[in-house]
């Protein structure tokens, strides 16, 4: 069986993100990461293979990014990931959750993976919706923000919380399933695999490669435009009360808590 | 009673660096990393060495061979390189030009090139002119950069040339054998707070090498460790300025460089507050400023990161900032020790040593970077002319290094800073006469003390730092926040310190510290004050760590900073 | 017909989720404004009478579609396409939460749709619907327009306030599904099962959370009480929790969890920035700390400058005694 596993580079968390008011896309030359929660989705990977419960042959990266974000995949790699790819054109640039969900799904139809894992969401704020969106351009089954699994019978066993408290479902494979970070603790790379990763094999795809249409990604491809950039508007300075008689004090609070229907 | 004044030195660190920090290969020799040259650290010196490395070897083949399948590996404990990195800065372009002698100089990684610059005497309201400028001070044709950029342009330089970039992990032992180095061990990833392995725990490997480069920068952690097992102390003590550096976006665009002296440092010879400011030019719409004082002082209240805040709300530097805003904060210490501090040789048999972390700092003209570069570069060459003959014998280096551009300009400064004078922020009649006599002049040598030898007392520094606004002036954590520090809160501590010391040693690190990471408990402090408590004046010291910015303030005020595990710490990205 | 389609969630009681009615009276109120109307779809063993009931909120319509499982998304992606497309709908609206989100997501691949999460408001332009969405951790906001039909809006947990109108009863119309072959294949096991008597901070609507100002950790009492007293739960700051006198899963901030709740009440909590990334998106911030000066006072709603073990007890009691009222 095969894994693919998706990952995505993506501002460092520890770097302040801004928006180019230009594009209105966000500003990506600053530091750049592996997102953190596609960590995890490597590691559930790799639990998967070492558990032993269905024989997993190979486990590849992809991702869709500018040039740079090989070192996405030389982090995956060096994670456990067995080889990569990697989808780089000009063309996609500024794609939308539409579009980018549609030309990840034309790559991994060129893979034909038994199971696509993927961090439910990426730091640089687009959230649960790649993994559901990728699933039904591959007619495969999916589940998003997903806590545990347990393979047996060659199915997945999946948990998550929803809205009404912890579900348990049972997914039949090929399937594409999003992970949360309570899923696991992932593992640090040892230095070799960090030395090694380079030379594991890399594919670089172009959209053309991937039989993506052009028409379908890129900014005209994409069926969102960002109108306008805004700060967040001022919060009004709050009611500050210096307490002197404690008594008058926690009436005032109660009121406040009150008037606000919070009681 | 306590003793009102007490020195750190006194409650050293529970640290045996040549013992704890020196051994020979643990791995079975399967396990074993084997790379050609190591560079620990992949700041100016360490990149400079392996650029320079690469470039020597390209042309030869059989040297190559010689250093195996990896020929040169950068091992850095930061996120990246650069991210540890923080300097002012001032760079003389001497080093660059001879690394890429072909580069033209609009691809140099620098903001803004020095045309004017100025010096003022800051009193509480005013800002003095210093005419004419010290000659110290005099920047033309220097350039103004980010190290923490300058590290990523090395980097990216040196990848591109073959050289295995090895981030986020960090060196913690130097590994000898028969009093050849061989490597050195990288650290333990996955440890709790108490030091136990959690379930991800990955541990270390030796490196092993055919020549270790230690390029560590400002309190090396290995650097000691090896300076302790070789015995290569210098003839006086090494000492430290710290320097806390914050980069703002201003309306106003800033047309020259500026230093301060003067205010808000007191002038009365016991506090012992030596230091000053600079501001400059970024381009664009930034300018960084930031504030350096001595680490010799004696006030166990004393600020660097509060004291800058204080002077940013000067009304000359003020107005600089004037509707501006804050967008990376950082600190991190200078050697200051000068020529008589430098360790005795820098190298020993297997290993090299180069950068900040011996030293190498020009103190009057606050200039270090080009020092860096030129070492790292030496040393390079020093490991090739050894590698054709089949030797680990680096005493060219040092040769080298004595005789060059490094050796001559500290060695003229010697006496720039004792006894009269301090540090880079000198009086300008008394530096000029220096730099006249070419540092014959006040004569003589005097001997310095280690700063953690500095008797401390609690007297009332902090009275005038101001409280935080969050538009002008800012708490340390805010601060640390504005570093890019992201660490985990479980890290093990990976400083070394006495937890259970005199108030004003504690006091000392809390104030100190500009990452509190140093807390003492609120109680205690009242307790120690009126005797109560255990009656031994003593207090606990809260150590957190995962605060911690890698300033390395704390080895040269009597605790002692090990590395963090890889990839912990700061994450900067203009400083 | 155009118009703006909602999807409404039930539990296995047949009881409608708050957020999908508020999805619901937002997509009436924009719908208003649109000149057309509000539907929602229903999916499961849902009455006349229920379905009838969304008209409360606004929907002039409730597509049922009987055969259709409730809980797990991509069947209900069947569902809704398929209302879309027969009835030429513009918009679909969700109130957020896991389903919604996978839903909407669905429909986006489906349809070719454009689709924002995390939206906030909706307002109407140039005869069409522009999402608003906070972004890169509510520093900037986006408009964001939909080119071309249908536009995918994923609401921010509880960004839509329920409105409960007089009392218009839905037009119920069930629909045929067939269910493409891939929406069957993943099975829900058990639905809902609750775990541990502690309620999880990200989901509690009331938290009052300690620091350091409460001196020691069997302080937390008087946090444990008041909360008791709100129907709330209590989390903590990385400086309790680094002293011990708290679990490390109730801490809140930069390296802890994110919560946004009803009410956030912050008992000697200086505000650093690391704790308010943590927690500033809750919709009412009440601060008690003894130093005036501290940066919470600058974010909180209420703050109260104060000794909170004074405070605290005696809130603690007049909340007890308000709610009995």
């Amino acid at each position: 069986m095969k894994i693919c596993v998706l990952v995505k580079e993506v501002p460092d968390a520890a770097v302040e993100k801004r928006m180019d008011p230009n594009t209105m896309q966000l500003d990506r030359s600053g530091e750049k990461n592996l997102n953190p929660f596609d960590t995890h989705a490597i590691e559930a990977a790799m639990q998967i293979k070492e558990g032993g419960a269905v024989p997993i042959e190979e486990i590849v990266a992809v991702t869709m990014g500018p040039e740079s974000s090989v070192r996405a995949l030389h982090k995956a790699v060096s994670l456990g990931a067995d080889r990569s790819v990697q989808l780089t054109d000009d063309a996609l640039a500024g794609s939308d959750v539409c579009a980018s969900g549609y030309a990840l799904a034309q790559v991994l139809k060129r893979e034909q993976p038994d199971i696509v894992l993927l961090g439910q969401q990426s730091d640089d704020g687009e959230c649960y919706t790649m993994g559901a969106v990728i699933a039904d351009h591959l007619q495969m089954p999916s589940l998003t923000q997903v806590i545990k699994i347990d393979v047996s019978g060659g199915k997945l066993r999946c948990e998550r919380q929803a809205e009404y408290g912890y579900d348990t479902v049972e997914v039949e494979l090929p399937a594409v399933i999003s992970v949360g970070d309570a899923i696991n603790e992932p593992r640090y790379p040892s230095l070799k695999a960090i030395m090694g990763a380079k030379k594991k094999q890399l594919d670089k795809l172009s959209a053309g490669d991937a039989q993506i249409e052009a028409s379908r990604v890129g900014e005209e491809g994409s069926r969102t435009k960002v109108l306008a950039l805004n700060p967040p508007s001022a919060k009004e300075k709050g009611t500050i009360i210096e307490d002197e008689d404690t008594n008058e004090t926690v009436a005032k609070i109660v009121a406040w808590l009150d008037e606000r229907k919070l009681l | 009673m306590a003793k009102d004044r007490v020195a750190p030195v006194e409650y050293p660190p529970p640290v045996n660096d040549a013992e704890e920090f020196v051994g020979p290969p643990s791995d079975p020799e399967e396990d074993r990393i084997e790379v050609g040259v190591a560079i620990v650290g992949g700041g100016p010196a360490g990149l400079a060495c392996a650029n320079r490395l690469m470039q020597l070897l390209e042309h030869e083949p059989e040297l190559q061979e010689k250093l195996g399948e990896v020929p040169v590996a950068v091992i850095e404990k930061g996120k990246t390189p650069g991210a540890h990195l923080l300097s002012g800065a001032n760079m003389r372009p001497s080093a660059l030009k001879e690394l890429f002698p072909d580069m033209p100089e609009s691809e140099w990684p620098v903001l803004w090139k020095v045309e004017k610059d100025a010096v003022y005497l800051l009193t509480s309201k005013q800002a003095l002119p210093l005419k004419p400028m010290p000659p110290n001070f005099r920047n033309h044709g220097n350039y103004v950069v980010s190290v923490a950029q300058l590290g990523r342009f090395l980097a990216g330089k040196a990848e591109e040339a073959g050289v295995y970039l090895l981030s986020e992990t960090a060196a913690t032992k130097l590994l000898v054998e028969d009093r050849i180095v061989r490597g050195v061990r990288t650290g333990d990833k996955g440890r709790g707070k108490d030091g136990a392995p959690l379930s991800n725990f990955e541990p270390g490997s030796d490196v092993t090498a055919k020549a270790t480069v230690l390029a560590e920068g400002t309190l090396g952690h290995l650097s000691f460790a090896a300076m302790d097992y070789f015995d290569l102390g210098g003839e006086d003590e090494q000492r430290w300025e710290l320097g806390v550096k914050e980069v703002w976006e201003v309306e106003k665009p800033l047309d020259r460089v500026i230093h301060t002296m003067g205010w808000p440092l007191r002038k009365a010879p016991q506090w012992n507050e030596f230091g000053g400011s600079f501001i400059y030019p970024m381009g664009d719409n930034k300018i960084c400023i930031g504030f350096v004082a001595g680490l010799d002082y004696t006030d166990a209240t004393f600020s660097v990161h509060d004291v800058l805040q204080e002077f940013k709300l000067h009304p000359f530097v003020k107005d600089l900032l004037e509707g501006g805003k804050r967008v990376a904060w950082g600190a991190k210490t200078i050697p200051s020790g000068g020529y008589f501090a430098m360790p005795k040789r820098f190298s020993v048999p297997g290993m090299l040593m180069a950068g900040d972390n011996v030293g190498m700092v020009n103190i009057p003209e606050l200039k270090g970077i080009h020092y860096a570069m030129h070492a790292g570069m030496y040393a390079a060459e020093a490991i090739v002319d050894a590698l054709k003959r089949d030797s680990i014998n680096y005493e060219a280096y040092d040769e080298r290094v004595r005789s060059s551009v490094i050796g001559k300009d500290m060695y003229r400064s010697r006496n720039m800073r004792q006894p009269f004078t301090r540090g880079f922020f000198v009086g300008g009649a008394l530096a000029r006469a220096m730099t006249i006599t070419k540092g014959a002049f006040p004569g003589g040598h005097f001997k310095q003390e280690h700063d953690s030898e500095v008797e401390m007392v609690l007297d009332g520094a902090s009275k005038s730092y101001p409280k935080a606004d969050n538009k002008y002036t800012f708490d340390k954590l805010s601060s640390v926040f504005a570093s890019g520090n992201a660490t985990r809160d479980d890290a093990p501590n990976h400083i070394r310190i006495q937890q259970h010391v005199p108030l004003q040693i504690a006091q000392t690190w809390v104030s100190m510290c500009p990452a509190a990471v140093y807390e003492i408990p609120e109680e205690q402090v009242e307790a120690a004050q009126n005797g109560d408590g255990d009656g031994d004046g003593k207090v606990d010291v809260h150590v957190t760590p995962s605060n911690c910015v890698q300033c390395g303030a704390i080895t040269a005020k009597g605790g002692r900073l090990t590395p963090p595990e890889g990839g912990d710490g700061p994450l900067y990205t203009q400083v | 017909m155009a118009g703006i389609l909602v999807y409404a969630l039930h539990d296995d009681e047949g009881n409608f989720n708050k957020n999908s009615q508020g999805a619901i009276s937002e997509a009436a109120k924009l719908a208003g404004e649109l000149g057309t109307e509000a539907a929602a779809v229903v999916v499961g063993d849902v009455s006349d009478e229920g379905a009838q009931s969304l008209g409360a909120f606004g929907a002039s319509k409730v597509y049922r579609a009987k055969s259709v499982p409730e809980g797990l998304a991509q069947p209900i992606v069947d569902a809704m396409a398929k209302v879309i497309e027969e009835n030429d709908i513009d918009y679909a609206l969700f109130g957020g939460g896991l389903l919604g989100f996978e839903i909407g997501a669905g429909l986006t691949a489906r349809l070719g749709a454009g689709v924002t999460m995390e939206v906030t408001d909706v307002k109407v332009q140039d005869g069409g619907l522009v999402s608003v969405r906070p972004i890169l951790q509510d520093s900037q906001i986006v408009d964001v327009q939909y080119v071309g039909k249908p536009g995918i809006i994923i609401g921010r947990l509880n960004a839509f306030d329920t409105v409960q109108g007089d009392g218009g009863s839905a037009e119920v119309i069930d629909v045929d599904v067939e269910l493409s072959p891939w929406s069957t294949k993943a099975k829900m096991v058990t639905r809902g099962e609750q775990r541990g008597a502690n309620v999880n901070i990200e989901d509690a609507d009331f938290l009052v959370a300690g620091g350091r100002g409460l001196g020691k950790a069997e302080n937390f009492d008087l946090c444990e009480q008041l909360a008791g007293a709100l129907g709330g739960t209590v989390a903590a700051t990385r400086a309790v929790v680094d002293a011990g006198w708290f679990p490390y899963s109730a801490q809140i901030g930069q390296t802890g969890k994110t919560v946004a709740p009803k009410l956030y009440l912050a008992a000697g909590i200086s505000g650093a920035i690391q704790h308010k990334v943590g927690m500033q998106a809750s919709e009412n911030i009440v601060a008690i700390n003894k130093d005036p000066n501290a940066p919470i006072f600058e974010f909180c709603d209420l703050g109260i400058v104060g000794d909170l073990h004074k405070i605290m007890p005696k809130l603690t009691e007049a909340v007890k005694a308000k709610k009995g009222a």
